[in-house]
């Protein structure tokens, strides 16, 4: 009996130790002050440029909206997923249902870090593990230019995500996992600065393998299978693998240019789905922006597809 | 009973090949629309000179497309698949009211009858618009 007393003790000792570890393990992790760029002179015209490269208007402006509609943030749209229906937050100017009180600290540890004001974790669903790899000086331009945008009252409705997800403080762990703000692709020294603006705008502010690489079990993203292609987040059908091995290995850099502005294929088809949404988004970036992604996506290495 | 699961067989087999043919159908007659583009895009952007009548004979074949479109042919109940997205069957008096629309604004640029770049640029953006909104609703 009294053996089966200090087993039962050195378990709970145990729990109470993996509990403490986890907790620990789980905490987040804000930037430090060197991280966190102050906004400085022009930062609002500059910082439009990100707000189209990072696609700010295809998950918080509301659905189906167009033309100066998008650039209202009310947030609303649904993202139905394996783990939950996310539903994208009011990140307009509002003081209370918005960003509007949020420090430019607050905005650069929620896009690269993850993190509320208040210390909670967001979802991945919102890409911060891609916007981790944008510069400091970009952000505070993007918060420079968010606090120019009309502030829409109301909050969008809270997630629907069942046990074990709900529990925020596990996003830790994920994000210990899989969150880190290194480059994806190693273009070598010698790479032209197209192709290095290139690579930052896809694999930073751009989100690209969000949805174009595939995930593992916990809703990583698999980066040795790099822009291979996906089964669809949400609802039915696959994304594309757009690596130069894969469904548009045949396109020429002038011709992914082209449709990431009109939407039109070489064949003259045009995109469908949430990809429409992210060509109007990206038809506002300069040219060489797109060209430049064009430039990247011949260079990352050709895999076969992630899809099915 | 036997002729009863025949009967049901058969009756599978026609519903199966008559939605991979609606399919198909359906992929073929948005293939035309593809055809007229690559005319008129590459005049829309400048790419090309202007020529009022290339112009012209692709937005009648357009508008010709357009009336053939056959919305319960081509999307009969029980032909999901391909590339369109389940919405339409959700929501097919939205899709309808897309189609119409498409059809209307195709119309009006055969109707202005376009000289010059200028004239055909302004009809042709509102046109070619419901290309990316009808296929950012409907499909995938």
């Amino acid at each position: 009996m009294p053996r089966m007393r200090k087993l039962i003790a050195g378990a709970v000792v145990l729990a109470a130790l993996g509990a403490i570890v986890g907790w620990v393990l789980s905490a987040p992790r804000p930037l430090s002050q060197a991280e966190i760029a102050t906004v400085s002179e022009g930062a609002e015209a500059r910082g439009e440029r990100m707000f189209w490269a990072g696609g700010c208007a295809s998950c918080h402006a509301a659905p189906k909206a167009e033309g100066e509609a998008r650039l209202q943030m009310s947030g609303g749209l649904e993202l139905e997923t394996p783990f939950g229906t996310f539903v994208a937050p009011n990140i307009s100017s509002h003081e209370t249902d918005g960003i509007g009180a949020w420090s430019p600290e607050d905005f650069a540890n929620a896009m690269q870090r993850g993190i509320s004001p208040d210390g909670a974790h967001y979802y991945p669903a919102f890409p911060y593990a891609s916007y981790a790899r944008m510069e400091p000086e970009h952000i505070a331009d993007l918060y420079a230019f968010m606090k120019t945008l009309p502030a829409v009252e109301g909050k969008a409705p809270p997630h629907q995500v069942g046990f074990p997800f709900n529990i925020r403080r596990g996003l830790g762990m994920w994000k210990l996992l899989y969150l880190r703000d290194g480059p994806v692709v190693d273009l070598g020294a010698d790479a032209s600065e197209a192709l290095r603006l290139g690579k930052y705008l896809v694999e930073g502010p751009g989100h690209c393998g969000e949805c174009h690489t595939p995930r593992d079990m916990f809703g990583g993203t698999q980066y040795g299978a790099w822009l291979s292609g996906a089964p669809a987040a949400t609802g039915p059908g696959t994304i594309p693998n757009i690596t130069p091995g894969g469904d548009v290995g045949d396109w020429s850099e002038d011709e992914i240019a082209e449709y990431l502005n009109s939407g039109f294929t070489p064949d003259f088809d045009s995109a469908g789905g949430e990809m429409a949404s992210v060509i109007k988004n990206l038809a506002n970036l300069p040219a060489e922006d797109r060209a430049a992604i064009a430039a990247y996506l011949k260079q990352v290495p050709s895999l076969p597809d992630g899809h099915p | 009973m036997k002729y009863l699961a025949i009967a049901a067989s058969v009756f599978l087999l026609g519903t199966a090949a008559a939605s991979a043919d609606a399919i198909e159908d359906r992929q073929a007659h948005m293939k035309e629309r593809g055809a007229q583009m690559q005319v008129l895009v590459p005049i829309a952007q400048a790419k090309n000179p202007f020529d009022a009548a290339a112009v012209m004979d692709a937005l009648k074949a357009l508008e010709e497309n357009a009336a053939k479109m056959d919305i319960e042919a081509f999307w009969p109940a029980g032909s999901e698949g391909g590339k369109s997205s389940p919405k339409i069957w959700e929501d097919m008096e939205g899709f309808k009211a897309a189609n119409e629309k498409y059809e209307a604004d195709v119309k009006a640029a055969v109707a202005a009858n376009p000289q010059d770049l200028g004239s055909f640029q302004a009809v042709f953006g509102a046109m070619a618009s419901n290309c990316g909104s009808c296929h950012e609703a409907y499909r995938l």
